[in-house]
């Protein structure tokens, strides 16, 4: 358990700079992008002089970009994310109405992906270069290689406009008046095709790595140790080759946390679903510093928190990791 | 489908077939409306301000023009192209100094409170001429309304006003917000601007950020049996493709506004259960430019920009990426308005060789490499066209040795580059004539604009001549003398170009058939849908 805690300490220390560098570094990239949020917005309004200056006024953003960017920071020291310019309401509402959205999304999505990549897998590496090994690395290789709208728009037109099977986007039905159950029935109606879309070009990942983990393994002198022993062929399988396989695999679930972030942007917009990573794009082409920071901030406590989840995972799993920052 | 090929053809050609056009909604929908149904179509943004008094937008419009309501609306048929909606009628008087609106009887706002003139003066003084988009130019010189009655307002202006100018911006200018509701704190922070409260067929009942807008039928709406729907709902979604497969899975019953995209059109009017509607923008007609920075010394040259006119073919661009759904353009004044536009101007026939001897009169001779000169092209990000007309205008233009190099940018960056830091030679932009050429197009080509404002000449041309002949016909009150005015505009424009109008094209519907009485007002997708229905 202190081993544990160690880790814990030290990660918590880090962060608050690694924080820190990223809102300063964000703002000074957003600042740098020509034109501001009053420019993104008249595009589609237009407007003379005086009401263009009247808006920078009220957004501050007559102020110098030190000033805006210190008094963000005062605020966050408070807690406090701001007020979005495109929204015009508190940051946190905006954030913490999408963000059960998103970690909905991306939670199954990565579930799906590594607990089917990981289950093929084992299967393909059960039997390295047998038929089936082939078959799945193949086959996962090339919905890797798909691009994920792609995905997204062809299970749409065959799942929702050809069978009708499913609907065709958002996150629930509109306007429905379900509660409990079949609330909960009808959102997961609603995320099987964006989670399978993004969900089965990351599967690719998981099968290969399992994969080739194991057909490594196949090699130790352990397995030969345990065939030796006369164990049964299953156990030899799940207890000895895969687990020393799905070590690597728990760190690709960190780095890949951080990327399904992203990643969702195509597949929230594809797919009508109020996510952040759409939020993030709105933010981005309507130069909303402070929502855009509000939604970086928030991503990247979220991927220090799954990264520090895959280290002390890690450290369940492998009882030489963390050892020696214990016991310096 | 005969209607749909019939306005293809004749999409934008001119007042006749306006004129045409305008009989078809009653042939084609004489059924009687059915009462009840929730309407579901698309949305592609989602406005950050719904008050339509403060941000006269089409994209605002969309959705708050069923909940607020104007003094009058754009019809096909009615006197002035108008038709009554709050006010019943609207008498300018021959000084100028003031135009006379009586108001409808017995209309009641969302919650219940009466409309009186009280409200019209409020949202004039307080929002139209202060704080919204269009009306701090065209109500500069309003400086009271008086309300003699509950029934009546007076508009008093401090110099004579154009009461055509007025008329012609009432559909756009004129939506009437509740002063009980505004007159408390600042009018900019009013939580009603985000959940809007008017007079109008539909109540505001929800919005779902990234989701939907859902209104409601307002049961108490002045309107005989109207409005017809229960519910109207907007349905968030931003990519372009999803309208289309929305509509084929039946999920949605409407896509407006070109939400399916034009390549896609012919494709999905074919499917059985959808129809392709191009007609009810007439007046929502949008202008495809070339924007000239008259500071470059070649461009600065009459002859140049005569041969860039001459070097584009523009019956190619509306065949080939409009896909036939826009009409060529001869001026700043779209063919389909109709009262000013004239087709007595000079105009730029597509002739290559004609374009390279102006450019070697001029003295810019092609060197070794074929080349003329080199230009900076920024195409706005707007539009999907607007972006492909820029890939069209470097070759075009390579073909009479200018070499343009495009530079993209999104659209924030495209409007500080074109408006604020004039750092472009050519730009592609979609200027909208809003039915008066003096509320956004003379705007378009006058001088002595401050930098940063958006769709104006940010090019530094300036014409003496030109300028004084907008600030005569700004000063003009008779009606045919004032239109004679913007004819004589449109000629000097197309034959000084300050800038190059090269097509006007409009939006698109698709809607399901069960879907009524679309498409039956210049402005229907920003109108208020009172009479639409649905057949179950």
């Amino acid at each position: 358990m202190t081993r544990a805690l160690t880790i814990l300490r030290r990660r918590l220390v880090g962060s608050v700079f690694v924080l820190l560098i990223v809102v300063i570094g964000s703002f000074l990239l957003l600042e740098a992008a020509p034109g501001d949020a009053v420019d993104a917005y008249i595009v589609s309004t237009g407007g003379d002089a005086g009401m263009i200056e009247l808006l920078r006024h009220r957004w501050g953003l007559d102020q110098s970009e030190l000033t805006r960017l210190a008094n963000y920071l005062w605020a966050l020291l408070h807690f406090d994310l701001g007020q979005s310019v495109t929204f015009s309401r508190p940051i946190r509402d905006v954030i913490l109405e999408r963000l059960p959205t998103t970690l909905l999304l991306m939670g199954s999505a990565t579930a799906l992906s590594f607990g089917l990549g990981s289950a093929l897998g084992i299967y393909a590496g059960a039997a390295p270069g047998s038929l089936r090994d082939r078959f799945l690395s193949i086959g996962s290789l090339a919905l890797y290689a798909v691009p994920g709208f792609w995905l997204g728009l062809v299970l749409i037109v065959f799942f929702a406009v050809d069978l009708r099977w499913l609907p065709i986007g958002g996150i629930e039905t509109i306007a429905s008046a379900k509660t409990g159950l079949a609330r909960a029935a009808d959102i997961a109606t609603h995320l099987v095709l964006p989670v399978s879309a993004l969900g089965f070009i990351y599967l690719a990942l998981y099968l290969r790595m399992m994969r080739a983990g194991m057909a490594e393994a196949w090699r130790q002198d352990f397995v030969l140790a345990a065939r030796a022993r006369g164990l049964p062929r299953r156990r030899i399988v799940l207890a000895h080759v895969a687990r020393n396989a799905l070590l690597p695999l728990v760190t690709m679930l960190g780095l890949q946390s951080a990327q399904m972030l992203g990643g969702s942007v195509v597949i929230e917009s594809v797919f009508a679903v109020p996510g952040l990573g759409r939020l993030a794009q709105e933010a981005v082409a309507g130069r909303d510093t402070p929502l855009l920071l509000g939604i970086i901030l928030v991503s990247a406590v979220l991927v220090i928190v799954i990264n520090l989840l895959v280290d002390l995972t890690y450290a369940f799993l492998d009882p030489r990791v963390g050892a020696g920052e214990a016991s310096a | 489908m005969s209607e749909f090929t019939i306005s293809r053809r004749g999409l934008l050609a001119g007042s006749a077939l306006l004129l045409a056009s305008t009989a078809l909604p009653t042939i084609g929908f004489a059924q009687t409306p059915k009462k009840g149904g929730r309407l579901v179509l698309a949305a592609d943004s989602e406005p950050r301000n719904l008050n339509p008094a403060i941000v006269a937008s089409n994209g605002v419009f969309f959705i708050s023009s069923k909940i607020v309501e104007t003094l009058a609306e754009a019809s096909f048929d009615g006197k002035d192209g108008l038709e009554p909606r709050l006010a019943l009628s609207w008498e300018g008087a021959a000084d100028g100094l003031s135009v006379t609106f009586k108001l409808r009887d017995g209309v009641k706002w969302h919650d219940g409170k009466p409309f009186t003139s009280a409200d019209v003066a409020f949202s004039a003084l307080q929002i139209w001429k202060p704080l919204q988009n269009l009306g701090r130019t065209v109500f500069k010189d309003l400086e009271a309304v008086d309300t003699p009655d509950e029934h009546t307002a007076i508009f008093k202006f401090v110099k004579p006003t154009p009461s055509q100018l007025i008329r012609n911006a009432l559909p756009a200018l004129s939506s009437v917000v509740p002063q009980h509701l505004y007159e408390l704190g600042k009018i900019e922070d009013n939580p009603a601007n985000n959940a809007p409260v008017g007079t109008g067929p539909f109540k505001f009942a929800e919005y779902k950020a990234g989701q939907y807008y859902r209104l409601t039928r307002n049961g108490a709406y002045w309107g005989k049996d109207e409005p017809y729907l229960d519910e109207i709902v907007y349905q968030v979604l931003p990519d372009r493709t999803s309208a289309a497969s929305a509509l084929e899975a039946e999920e949605i019953q409407l896509a407006a506004f070109s939400a399916v995209p034009l390549a896609d059109l012919d494709r999905i009017s074919k499917v059985p259960g959808l129809k392709v509607i191009t007609k009810g923008y007439e007046g929502l007609t949008y202008q495809l430019v070339v924007e000239i920075n008259h500071r470059r010394k070649e461009l600065a040259d009459v002859k140049v920009r005569q041969a860039i006119a001459h070097a584009i073919d523009k019956d190619f661009v509306v065949k080939t990426i409009f896909l036939g759904y826009a009409a060529t353009a001869t001026g700043p004044v779209p063919k389909n308005d109709p009262q000013f536009y004239t087709a007595d101007v000079p105009t730029y026939a597509f002739d290559v060789a004609k374009a390279n001897a102006l450019l070697d009169e001029a003295g810019y001779k092609r060197a070794d490499d074929g080349k003329r000169f080199a230009l900076k092209l920024l195409p706005a990000p707007y539009f999907n066209e607007t972006k492909q007309f820029g890939d069209y205008l470097r070759q075009a233009l390579a073909a009479v040795g200018i070499d343009a190099e495009i530079v993209n940018n999104d659209s924030a960056a495209h409007i500080k580059a074109v408006y604020t830091d004039h750092a472009f030679d050519l730009a592609v932009g979609p200027p909208v004539f809003r039915g008066d050429p003096a509320i956004s197009t003379t705007i378009l080509v006058q001088s002595g604009i401050p930098d940063g404002v958006p769709f104006s000449n940010q090019g530094g041309y300036k014409n003496a001549e030109l300028d004084a002949l907008i600030v005569k016909a700004s000063e003009t009150l008779d009606t045919a003398a004032r239109t004679d005015l913007y004819k004589e505009f449109q000629k000097k424009v197309a034959a000084d170009l300050p800038l190059i109008n090269v097509a006007e094209w409009s939006f698109i519907s698709v809607a399901r058939d069960t879907v009524g009485n679309i498409a039956n007002n210049p402005r229907w997708a920003v109108s208020n849908w009172a009479d639409t229905y649905l057949e179950s």
